[in-house]
């Protein structure tokens, strides 16, 4: 049994080219620069339609997270955590902390993404802890 | 802007039989609780002039009002299913009072049910899971649907120290209120500890801290704050109604602990004219138990943050200063999905009658919050009942 991988599309492609080459990219819009995730066909923040996107950090803090003990199916091994990273340019994304089985986390601790082959097209963003 | 404050009631109300019933589909045990609720109400299909229903996930439809119209051989001018998640049995009554108020039709039946339970193939449980969150930035990290509301319960820990007792005192308070109700699905009292004991199934989340999996159906039956009066049971008038639409996705939430219930319920108050003191009961949507605690503070019950105490202070207990969940909510009375509180509806119309057995019976009950959010923490619709207009 597969993971469930993302269902690419033209909006969303640079994200996942961008995760093949090891960075982490969100939406800027080119008018306010407001940055954010998912990508979308206009900016939120100000209506515009002139969007493009920027590489990030990779560094966040832990805004919520949780273990799963009982895994969505076969493909996910529990224990595993789920996690709400809120990166440090500001949009906040959800994950997985990788490194950890859940001891000792803490809401506000510092990740930094890294990136897992999940199939041949898909590099998958993770996060472990700084 | 015309008010629907008192201009609707609810003239009937009926539960199936819930729990485990498996000789039953999902779609025969929408019409019999359609039957029940006329039943109920004294009238017969012919003066239903409106339907509104929501979908099952174990006998989909894709136009389910229309197949539930065509077996009760009913033919109205109204007619529609609505999706909103756990929220959408709330948000019906919005749209059908307003249907009433604009003359849209006259007496409106809203019957839902589903059989999660008995009716559920593996496939169809699977993709329940799966089928929350964002497919490209969530679903594929796995997060079942514990998982999400485990965001929320962590996120409310960290910021205002809420304790795995906190939350564990929901499970505790709304078992209690099913081990007095005949009908509920789990009746055995529990203790805090027993809570917090039993399996983690998504840190802070135990197994405990979940609602149930059920089969049921149940249905009400709203008409005009003036037709009521000619129906045989005592009406129990919409004082105030509120939505509040906030995310969809959780990693989109403008915030983790402070919900669209905030907006749903200042609606639903000020079109009341009443406050959160006024309530003499809630009912609380409580897919899990974090929830019951932002709901408890976003709705005005306690200061923000003060949920947990609030709930474990024995307040929301029968006999406290707001009891919740009296028959026993979704962690005990039963979950059939999206139907899940409609039981709530039903058990305040029952409240508000004075009609429970009296060991249950909120004394002296004259108006109720009923609050329902579906998806996570996502769309929210507040109600505020009451057993007299003025
Ligand atoms: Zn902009």
């Amino acid at each position: 049994m597969e993971k469930i991988l993302p269902p690419i599309n033209a909006i969303s492609q640079p994200y996942w080219d961008g995760c093949q080459q090891g960075v982490l990219r969100v939406q800027r819009c080119i008018t306010c620069g407001h940055l954010q995730l998912y990508p979308r066909i206009f900016c939120t923040q100000c209506a515009g339609e002139d969007l493009d996107w920027i590489d990030v950090s990779g560094k966040g803090t832990i805004a919520s997270y949780t273990v799963v003990t009982r895994g969505i199916s076969k493909a996910y091994s529990a224990p595993y955590v789920v996690s709400l990273i809120d990166l440090d340019e500001g949009p906040r994304m959800m994950s997985s902390i990788v490194d950890s089985d859940g001891t000792g986390l803490e809401v506000g601790m510092s990740v930094e993404v890294a990136f897992e082959p999940w199939s041949e097209t898909i590099m998958m963003p993770v996060f472990k802890l700084l | 802007m015309t008010t629907l404050r008192g201009k609707v009631a609810i003239v009937g109300a009926a539960d199936t039989e819930v729990g485990i019933v498996p000789n039953i589909g999902a779609t025969d045990l929408c019409v019999r609780a359609a039957l029940s609720a006329m039943r109920d109400a004294g009238i017969n299909k012919d003066q239903i002039d409106g339907l509104i229903t929501c979908d099952s996930m174990a006998e989909p439809i894709m136009y389910h009002a229309e197949a539930i119209a065509e077996y009760l051989q009913i033919f109205p001018r109204y007619c529609m299913s609505v999706g909103t998640g756990g929220g959408t049995t709330f948000s019906i009554m919005h749209h059908a009072a307003s249907a009433i108020a604009t003359g849209m039709a006259d007496t409106i039946l809203i019957a839902m049910a589903d059989s999660l339970r008995s009716g559920l193939t593996r496939e169809q449980a699977m993709l329940m899971q799966s089928s929350t969150g964002h497919p490209q930035f969530e679903q594929p990290y796995g997060p079942t649907v514990p998982a999400y509301y485990a965001l929320i319960g962590q996120a409310h820990a960290a910021k205002y120290g809420t304790t795995a007792e906190h939350l564990a005192s929901v499970a505790v308070a709304c078992r209690k209120h099913a081990a007095l109700n005949p009908t509920a699905q789990m009746r055995e009292p529990i203790t805090v500890e027993d809570v917090i004991t039993s399996r983690m199934i998504a840190n802070p989340l135990h197994l405990l801290d979940c609602s149930l999996v059920s089969d049921g159906g149940s249905a009400v039956i709203l008409t005009s704050a003036e037709r009521a009066k000619d129906f045989a049971q005592r009406p129990v008038y919409m004082l105030g109604v509120g939505e509040g639409h906030g995310h969809e996705h959780i990693s989109q939430a403008q915030s983790l602990t402070t919900s669209a219930a905030v907006e749903s319920g200042q609606r639903a108050y000020q079109m009341a004219g009443l406050t959160a003191a006024d309530m003499d009961f809630a009912q609380l949507y409580d897919c899990f138990t974090p929830t019951v605690i932002v709901e408890l503070e976003d709705l005005g019950f306690c200061a923000k943050g003060e949920g947990g105490p609030f709930a474990a202070s024995g307040a929301i207990e029968l006999g406290g200063s707001l009891p919740i969940n009296t028959h026993g909510g979704m962690l005990s009375h039963c979950h059939p999905g999206n139907p899940g509180s409609m039981f709530a509806l039903t058990e305040s119309v029952f409240q508000l009658r004075g009609s429970v057995a009296p060991e249950r019976q909120v004394k002296g009950a004259e108006v109720a919050m009923v609050h329902a959010q579906g998806g996570i923490m996502s769309s929210h619709t507040s109600l505020i009942l009451g057993n007299e207009v003025n």
